[in-house]
């Protein structure tokens, strides 16, 4: 009996190891993409471009010990004697290794340069930086020659502005549909009117309807109405974009609450609107809070909508653009990719982690957009 | 307030009767103008101010938010001083009405404007039927080679989330560690994709040859022996895969999460008794949880399906649609925007609803199975 409950545990045991162990190694492949690039973020331009964010860990790497002259009048294709070793130029460039775990090579020209004498050494590259977060947030200083032959020092475009586009762009687009589409949903649920049924079901054929298809008409209209570009523009955009699901969501939540409460307030003598404002309102905070969650982010991280709409206008572009114009104008700037695309994303981590738990709930009841 | 209008409707003189009128006619006039006015103001100094970023921020926000609610308070307001037979028979459109205006505008009419473009020919100036169409399906390779793509990012996203997604699940849910695992693992979908497009440059980054690889996947590749590869270009078609892996690692928390709610579902007697009997744990997954949550998997799948259908971002930013990567939307884009071919790009654009049709019906379906409505 007893050797069978200790055979049961261990069974236990080596089950929970295995669980855990499984669970640690897909979990580790999830996050290493996101701590490559929060560490890189903090890492000088010159060795992010030469070596990758990994060497920040203890790691074998040859160093430099010694430094030794070589003769600066052998010709090219015979070999020298350097350090005890007898090899060409070009062997030498490429590095030789000595019996006594030593790596010679020539560094720079077979003129000037010098024969490094390295040895394998544990070492961290941890010089790390605020400076790719000090260009990206007040923009790069260009040194640019003038034709006169003096040197000017022009300040590239910052990521602020775009943040701050972003916010003004985000918070309206996650109020207002809340807005509207909290008013229709206790429209559709508590108030009777012809073509109720009908309306709602345009509601749900919506939900799935991709967003493309009314780019294009809703430009024309915008480009006729003068309001391209505008903060408006976009708002109404995201509004409409996500004013399905928002009412659909909301109508659920709504019709269930108990009816009892709307009729006693009825019978107080209390208006439509006030008992919207006053007690649903109040009563709906759960629902409104998912859903927000949810617009948020869809508008914060949106690319294509801004891109159709608000295109190529430097004043108004949000984070998301400005990040796809670095990696597409300065594709090998590294280093402002990485701090520009880890500032893109702090707000939306800050509000996913901090709400998880609502943002959790909306997903449960059902919040997936067409 | 009923009473206040019952009082009013029994005038003691004439005079009074059109004093009082007109007044309350005047005032329901002056109230919507003065709301007009403000919120036009306040257009225009946003369009035209030159004021510091930060203040046409807060202003517009105030103005965005301010506006709206203030449209609501002022409309309602003046339903409220009509008769309360009419109150009641207008006041829904005070409540739904926007809503179904935006609706309309922003998608349903858009809908079939589209549609009408898409029969036209590419500025627009003369029908040509379904010649578009045509041309998408028979007439144009790089149009076929975003099919072929898109069809591998339906199948190969969708499949992997959802398998990712389940495994996750099933794993965290008997682990210590379930909260935080899970947290981590959902925390791309909080994540742009363009963010993520950055991302994964890093892990797809190649160098030359005997440089120092500072793209993660290609330093392991080197490291156990391969040439250094251009995951993202060169690597064709395989190329599409490695950016189908993008998406896979953003949707993957999504499908975990729903799944972990469903995993939790199942009530405890019956894994219990199926375990008490012996199945072996690989049995109790597959006969038992599988069927049980098959509707969530369902769900999940097809939204993930809709997603992918619709993906845009992460080519767009990875590879612009060079080296065959090309997708329906980055197509659409392409040849919308950059092209200028109207016909054409609504023409694709409603290749996109045809893909959503199906979920559209079974919505709908669902829907008026409900009967409380």
């Amino acid at each position: 009996m007893a050797a069978r409950t200790t055979s049961a545990k261990r069974e236990k045991l080596f089950s929970d190891l295995v669980v855990n162990g499984a669970l640690f190694l897909l979990v580790l492949l999830w996050t290493i993409p996101t701590i490559g690039l929060l560490v890189s973020s903090f890492r000088d331009q010159f060795d992010i471009a030469t070596s990758g964010w990994w060497t920040i860990l203890p790691h074998r790497e040859w160093v430099t010990v010694d430094s030794i002259e070589p003769p600066r009048d052998a010709p090219r294709d015979q070999p020298v004697e350097v350090g005890g070793v007898s090899a060409t130029f070009d062997e030498f460039r490429a590095g030789i290794q000595t019996p006594d775990g030593r790596q010679l090579q020539w560094i720079g020209n077979r003129r000037l340069g010098n024969v490094e004498v390295q040895e394998q050494r544990w070492t961290t590259r941890t010089d790390f930086t605020l400076e790719n977060y000090q260009n990206v947030l007040t923009g790069k200083r260009y040194e640019v020659t003038q034709p006169d032959g003096g040197v000017a020092v022009e300040q590239g475009r910052d990521m602020s502005g775009a943040f701050l586009n972003s916010l003004t762009v985000t918070i309206p687009a996650t109020v207002i549909p809340i807005l509207i589409a909290a008013f229709a949903a206790y429209g559709f649920a508590w108030m009777n009117f012809p073509g109720r049924r009908m309306l709602f079901i345009m509601v749900v054929a919506l939900l799935v309807v991709p967003l493309q298809l009314s780019l294009v008409p809703i430009l024309r209209d915008y480009v006729r109405l003068d309001l391209n570009g505008t903060f408006l523009a976009i708002w109404l955009a995201h509004t409409g974009f996500g004013l399905p699901l928002a009412t659909y969501l909301l109508y659920n939540y709504i019709s269930g609450l108990p009816r009892d409460i709307l009729e006693s307030a009825f019978i107080d003598g209390a208006s439509h609107f006030t008992i919207f404002t006053r007690l649903i309102l109040p009563l709906s905070v759960p629902a409104l809070a998912s859903f927000a969650i949810f617009q948020f982010l869809w508008t914060w991280n949106d690319y294509l909508v801004a891109l159709v709409f608000i295109g190529a206008k430097p004043d108004t572009q949000v984070v998301t653009m400005r990040l796809a114009d670095i990696v597409g104008s300065r594709g090998n700037d590294w280093h402002l990719l990485t701090a520009g695309a880890f500032i893109s994303m702090v707000l939306p981590l800050v509000v996913f982690f901090s709400l998880q738990r609502f943002f959790v709930r909306g997903l449960l009841a059902g919040s997936v957009k067409g | 307030m009923q009473q206040l209008t019952e009082l009013e409707a029994r005038p003691t003189s004439p005079l009074a009767w059109v004093i009082s009128n007109v007044g309350r006619v005047l005032i329901s006039l002056f109230v919507p103008i003065l709301t007009f006015v403000v919120l036009w103001q306040g257009f225009l100094f946003l369009r035209d101010s030159n004021a510091p970023k930060i203040v046409i921020a807060i202003v517009a926000i105030i103005w965005g938010v301010g506006g709206v609610a203030l449209l609501y308070l002022v409309s309602n307001w003046l339903i409220e001083q009509l008769s309360p037979a009419w109150t009641s028979r207008l006041q829904p459109f005070v409540f739904v009405g926007p809503a179904i205006a935006i609706l309309a505008w922003y998608l349903a009419i858009p809908t079939v404007r589209t549609l009408w473009i898409s029969l036209l020919n590419n500025n627009s100036t003369e029908f040509v039927g379904l010649q578009n169409y045509i041309n998408i399906l028979f007439n144009d390779r790089s149009m076929i080679t975003a099919l072929r793509n898109n069809l591998l990012w339906i199948i190969f996203g969708a499949t992997f989330s959802v398998i990712f997604g389940l495994l996750i699940a099933v794993l965290a849910d008997r682990s210590r560690f379930e909260t935080i695992a899970k947290s981590l693992i959902f925390m791309p979908m909080a994540i742009s994709m363009v963010g993520a497009g950055v991302i994964w440059n890093f892990i797809y980054e190649v160098r030359q040859a005997g440089d120092p690889q500072i793209g993660l996947l290609n330093a392991l590749w080197v490291g156990v022996g391969g040439e250094p590869q251009a995951w993202t270009s060169l690597l064709q078609p395989w190329n599409n895969l490695f950016l189908i892996v993008i998406v896979i690692w953003l949707q993957a928390g999504f499908a975990m999460v729903l799944f972990s709610a469903a995993i939790k579902g199942i009530p405890g007697e019956i894994l219990e008794a199926s375990r008490v009997d012996g199945a072996t744990e690989i049995q109790v997954f597959f006969r038992i949880m599988i069927p049980y949550i098959m509707g969530t998997i369902i769900t999940v799948g097809t939204t993930i399906l809709i997603f992918t259908l619709k993906i845009f971002d992460i080519v767009w930013v990875m590879t612009g649609g060079q080296f065959d990567t090309h997708v329906i939307a980055t197509q659409f884009y392409r040849q919308y925007f950059t092209n200028r071919n109207f016909g054409f790009g609504s023409a694709i654009a409603i290749l996109l609803l045809i893909g959503v049709i199906p979920v559209m019906i079974y919505n709908l379906k669902q829907f008026s199975e409900r009967e409380a409505f």
